[in-house]
Formats: structure tokens, sequence, C-alpha cells
């Protein structure tokens, strides 16, 4: 059995202009927003609905019923972005939360009370700490989505626990309105003397239909659980996840370290028996200011080495600010990959021996992580031969941590006298040249004159034009000044460049 | 805290400082094949310390003698990482194909472009202390005594060579942490200048290698003891 609870906040917009410094305390707050021409109010606080102020009012009205009403434009946008970070935030007690238009969220606590005592514990603690933000909510909870939502915004008590199998005697007396219709048909239904939910439950459904279309017969039919009415998270719940509630909030790096030596045990147990291994993790620290600080870790390839996984974290738990506290964490992998226990047992020998070819890529993967993690896999690479005839474009970089299947033959790497230095921008020299297609006899790099002793060349490399290459072919030649500097230099088009410099 | 732990503490403490001081390794050192240098190394490079590379010229001869030390190293690793990472500010401009000159898989070395020079030698740091690795190049401007013993103890924990392959143009410190010091320059003819500067209980020296055209071998041409003197 599902137990869902919905959570309404009657003034999410105006409770977040309150928590604004520049917002009074002592006047009525309304939001508005220009709509059809007309300046309209979109959300009024406690103050302000105390003098019949509602949205939907002019402007005009509101001002003409108090004077010194408090005006701010509508932040949908910002309203919105707030409360998907509370969504997230909420996951502490969850991992599925799904936002419920403007003003409410939805959370599945199916299996998940008991951790924080019980249902009516649960409901307590959420709403305690939201009071704590400044926000005023409205939570209820039962087994159905429509259930939890009626019961949250239309019964008397600010915190509902419709009881198991209980949802038709408890919303019978609610008016229609709870069953989430447009104010239409709402009006409409009233219009005829179904003024309650219990009101419906004697009509006969093709009736109703024939009446008022499928959508009140659908809707009762999801406040009363006949059919399911999934929620959809607004972050998909991580297959592999734990999660802690800490008894005194941790200040410091260190006691999240302790609390994470605790965590990935467990989670690296939960991989062991999936058979799975770990890409991605990602840490939730959920602050007592109702902020979450995340921390992602990756890794190059599959692993729920706890010990290893632990130093990839090392480096970057001091990034996370503790506010005023973290009272919770999660750690999830959601990113993973099948994992044989035989693999993990191969790796671990590899590592303790780190001997022969084929062990080498198990051994570097540690340090490809740690390295990766902190500098960017980005920068981390490894040289693979390209088919091309310039030597700036036979050589890729890919990265390190996705190491190629097989090593390439000597064969395809260029052959031939090779530079070690090779300038990714070949530079211009000033070069004395005996004659058209002769070496040069000096030249000026770096403000030295270098004079020729010897001579290689030229081998030409002709534009590879397919690619859009312009210029003319180039003549390199291989130049070894008298104090033996040996250089890598090409003519185009009458001019010389350096390109680079031989060992 | 009463005084056994203490003493305990004490004991381990020193028993990883006797561990990880230089020269006391218990690596084998890892044969050149050049008789003149692996004598006056007395039986070859050693192993798990960290050494300067300091260019004479504006040349490649320096880098190139780091590479053919790392190649000696990969190739006498045995029982040990035979990784290799090479770690520059940016992208540098090593040319990987020319690695297989000198024994190594170009395809097998790992590029690093560090984003600042701290980042640099932290990354050095974390690759000297992991045992897959047989040694680290890091290109480097200037290093100061701290982080140079920091690299030092990791290279001693790890058992792989750090070389720093310092800029022709900067006069390198006085004092340094680094066991050895190599000052390699080029010769006419393909040849190496090679100097040995500085060596923990031991003597410095200068050669001039010999180079065949195209493989990876070398061959001291001349011992010249006197210019590492003036050196």
């Amino acid at each position: 059995m599902k137990r869902i609870v919905s959570l309404w906040l009657p003034s999410w917009a105006t409770d977040r202009l309150h928590r604004k410094p520049d917002c009074p305390a002592d006047r009525p707050v309304v939001t508005i927003a220009e709509v059809a021409g007309q300046l309209l109010i979109q959300a009024a606080d406690a103050l302000a609905g105390a003098e019949g102020i509602r949205p939907g009012f002019a402007l005009a009205d509101a001002r003409a019923l108090r004077p010194d009403l408090a005006v701010f434009p509508a932040d949908p946008a910002g309203d919105a972005a707030a409360l998907a970070r509370l969504a997230d935030w909420c996951s502490r007690y969850t991992p599925l939360v799904a936002l419920d238009g403007g003003d409410g969220l939805w959370l599945d606590i199916t299996g998940c009370a008991h951790l924080f005592g019980g249902e009516k514990a649960l409901m307590s603690d959420l709403r305690h700490r939201l009071a704590g933000f400044g926000h005023d909510s409205r939570i209820a909870a039962a087994d159905c989505p429509g259930a939890a939502w009626a019961a949250a915004r239309f019964r008397e008590a600010a915190q509902t626990v419709v009881e198991p199998e209980a949802a038709r005697e408890s919303l019978a007396p609610l008016p229609v309105a709870a069953l989430r219709l447009p104010p239409v048909l709402t009006a409409e239904l009233e219009r005829l003397g179904l003024r309650r939910i219990g009101d419906l439950y004697p009509v006969a459904r093709a009736a109703l239909a024939r009446r008022f279309g499928m959508l009140p017969g659908e809707r009762l039919d999801q406040a009363l659980g006949r059919i399911a009415e999934p929620i959809s998270p607004r972050l998909p719940p991580p297959a592999f996840a734990v999660r802690q509630i800490l008894a005194e909030p941790i200040l410091h790096a260190e006691g999240l370290a302790a609390m994470l030596q605790r965590l990935l045990p467990r989670l690296c147990r939960e991989l062991a028996e999936a058979g799975q291994g770990a890409r991605r993790l990602e840490l939730g620290c959920y602050r007592v200011d109702g902020r979450v600080a995340k921390l992602a870790v990756g890794t190059s390839r599959p692993s729920r080495d706890d010990a290893a996984l632990i130093r990839l974290f090392a480096e970057k738990l001091e990034r996370i600010d503790p506010g005023f506290g973290i009272e919770a964490m999660t750690l999830a992998a959601p990113h993973v990959e099948p994992l044989a226990d035989l693999q993990l047992a191969l790796a671990r020998r590899r590592n303790e021996t780190a001997k022969g070819a084929a062990g080498q890529e198990a051994d570097q993967a540690p340090l490809i992580d740690r390295l990766g993690n902190r500098l960017g896999f980005a920068r981390l690479a490894r040289a693979e031969p390209r088919e091309s005839h310039f030597p700036e474009r036979a050589v890729k970089r890919m990265p390190a941590a996705f190491p190629a299947a097989a090593a390439k033959p000597a064969s395809a790497w260029p052959a031939g006298p090779l530079p070690l230095r090779l300038f990714p921008r070949p530079e211009p020299v000033t070069a004395e040249a005996a004659d058209e297609g002769d070496p040069p006899l000096s030249f000026l790099w770096r403000a030295r004159r270098h004079r020729i002793r010897a001579a290689e060349g030229p081998a030409r490399i002709e534009p590879e034009w397919w690619l859009g290459e312009s210029g003319g072919p180039r003549d390199y030649w291989r130049l070894e000044d008298e104090a033996g500097l040996r250089f890598w230099l090409f003519g185009q088009s009458g001019s010389w460049y350096l390109h680079g410099l031989f060992a | 805290m009463p005084i056994e732990p203490k003493i305990a503490h004490l004991a381990a403490l020193r028993a990883l400082i006797s561990r990880q001081a230089p020269g006391q390794a218990a690596l084998p050192p890892c044969p050149l094949g050049l008789p003149a240098l692996d004598a006056a190394l007395e039986g070859g490079l050693p192993r798990g310390c960290l050494q300067e590379v300091i260019p004479a010229d504006e040349g490649a001869a320096a880098a190139g003698f780091a590479a053919f030390l790392l190649g000696r190293l990969v190739k006498e690793a045995e029982g040990g990482g035979r990784g290799v990472l090479w770690a520059s500010l940016g992208e540098g401009d090593l040319y990987p194909p020319a690695l297989a000159t000198f024994g190594l898989d170009p395809g097998a070395v790992i590029l690093l472009s560090a984003p600042s020079p701290a980042e640099l030698l932290w990354a050095m740091e974390e690759a000297l202390r992991s045992p897959a690795l047989a040694g680290v190049v890091g290109e480097i401007d200037r290093l100061d005594l701290t982080a140079g013993r920091r690299l030092q103890l990791a290279a001693a924990a790890g058992g792989g060579v750090g070389f720093l392959l310092l800029r022709a143009d900067r006069p390198a410190a006085a004092v340094s942490a680094a066991a050895l010091r190599w000052r390699v320059g080029a010769g006419p003819d393909r040849a190496w200048h090679v100097e040995l500067l500085r060596r923990r209980g031991g003597r410095p020296g200068a050669w001039i290698l010999e180079r065949s055209a195209d493989a990876e071998s070398l061959q001291v041409l001349e011992s010249l003891r006197s210019s590492a003197a003036q050196a």
C-alpha cells in the first residue's frame, strides 16, 4: 500500500517576499501582474487576506480597502525555482518528490515514515522546519495523491492523516472543489446541489459523465484510490542510495568525512548485492537552513571499493559549506555499471602486485580517478595516432580515463626522425636562405641567431585540401646549428617557420 | 597522553623516516646500459627519488634525456609499476610519437595538462605516490624547497622517479631536495652533453653521449670529469 503526502504552501509567494529585508512586516503584502491591461493581485499574505483582499482583485480595489498596501511584482519563475529547490531539500525524507502546481509538493513516503518516527512525526517535522524557514504549510498523508491533496487543502486541521482505506469516509464532507476540478465544473456541480464529495457517491457514474464529462468521475476515482495516479518525481530516484539523519548537526569537514565512512560501506554493500559498481556518486548534505549542498565524484571504471571511493571524496569535502550545520546526508549512485566479484578480486590483486602489462590499466585507474576528480578528466590524455601527413594532426589527445581497447601498433605512429617538441603553432622565423630550394644559412629565433652547420631535406608535405587546408606545400628541413641544436624548419610560400625541436 | 603511546608513536615515526631517507631505499638501482654512468651512479639510476634535469640550452636535449631515463625505468621495471606520466602547464609542446625513440609506448604515457604550477605539483605528488608508475616528469619553471621535499617523500613512498624538467633560462635553486641534478645540452652530431652536477653522497661527473641514428641505444663517447668540477 502506497502512502502519499501532499504539502500545500498556501502563501508561498508572499512568504518568500516576507523573508526579504525590504519587505514591511506590519503592512499587508500582495504581488501583482498585468493581465489583459489590468493590474491584478496574484498573491496576498495573511494580513491582506484578513482585509478581504484575494488573488484576482484589481489592484485599485485592493488599494481602496488598504491604502498602505505593500505591492511587489509577481515572480512566477522565481517562485517555481524556489519550489524546485524545496523539492530537492525534501528528498531528505524520500527520494520521490514531485512538484504539484506552483504551490505544492507530493512526497511518496511509502516505507520511509518509520525512519522519522511515523507519519505524524514526519509531517510535524516537515511543517516545523518549513515554519522555521518562514513558510506557512498545510499537509496531509493518504493512500493516494488525490485524497492527500483534498485533505491538505480542505480539512480544518493544518495536518491530517487519512488512515489507510479510510479515504471514502474522510473525504465525504469535503466540498467538490477538493476534487481538483476546473472552477467552471465546480460551480456547475454546486448549482445542482452536489456540494460535497459525499453527494457524488450515490450518483450513477453514467449520468455524471453525460452531464459533466469524464473528468469528475475520474477525479473521484483518483481521490478514492480506485485508479492509480502516479506522481512524477522531479529527480529520477537513484537505484542505489543510502541516507543518514544526524542527531546533531555537523559543522566541520571532519564530521562529514566520518559520516561518509559510515555511508559508503552501506552503499557498497547494496551495490555488491546487485553485482554493480558505481561510475558516479552524489553526496547530498541537507543544511539546517533548508539548502542542499551537493558533491559528485566520477570514476573511470565501475567501483565499489569503499576505501578507494572515500579518497575521491576526501579532496572535495572541504568545498562543502556546512553553513549552520548539516543535519542529514544522502549518498547515491546515479550511474552504475555491472561489476562482478571476480573483476573486483582481480583488480585488487593487480593493485597489490602491480605486475605485468595487462595489469597496468587497472593499476593506473585509481590515480587517474584522483587526478581527474580534482583537475577535470579533460586534463588527462593519452596520445592516439591519426591518419594524416601533417605532424600536428597525426596525433590526437584522447581522454586517459577511457583507454583504447587495444594498444596501437608501432606502425600506426608517424615514422622517421621526429621532433620531441612540436609547437602547436609554427613560429615564424627570419631566415637567411642562399637560394630558392636551398636550406637557410642561418635564422633568427627568440632573439638569437642560429648558424646552420648541417641540413637534411627537403621533405614536402602537400596541404590536405579535402580538409579545407589553405596555403602552399610545406618543405621541411632538419637543421643542426653550430652548437648542435637540432631544429625542424619548414618553408612555405617564401616564409620560414620553426615547427619543432629534435632531442 | 600517557607516555607509552607517545614512545610507540615516536618509534613509528622514526621507522617511517628511516625507510624514506634517501640513499637507504631498498629499491635496486636501474641500470642505464652505459657503463661509465652506471659506475658513477654505483649500479644505475636510483629509484624512489626526485631528480632535477636542467637544460643547458633552449633545445630539446634535456627533455630527450629525461625520456631516455624514463624508457630505461619502464624497461627495467620488473615488479614495479610501468606507467609514465608527463605533466606540463597547459597542453605543453611534447610530441608523443617521438617518445617511441626512447623505448616508450607513445599511447601509454599519461599526458597531464595542469591548470597552474600548484596543481601541477599536487598532481606530481599524487602520481609519485602511486605504485603504478615507473616515472613522472613535471615541466615547471621553479620549485621551492618545501615542495621539493614533498615530492621527494612521495617518490620514496611510491618507488618511482620524479623528474623535474626545469627551464633553461631560470637559474636552478642552490638548495634543493632532489637526490640528483642533471644538466643536459646538445652537442655536435646528435650527441648529448650530460653533466651530473650533484648527487647525494657521490661524486659529480660529465659525459658526452653518442646516439645511433635511429635506435634508442646510446653510448658514452667521452667522460669529462673536469667540466663538472667547474660547474
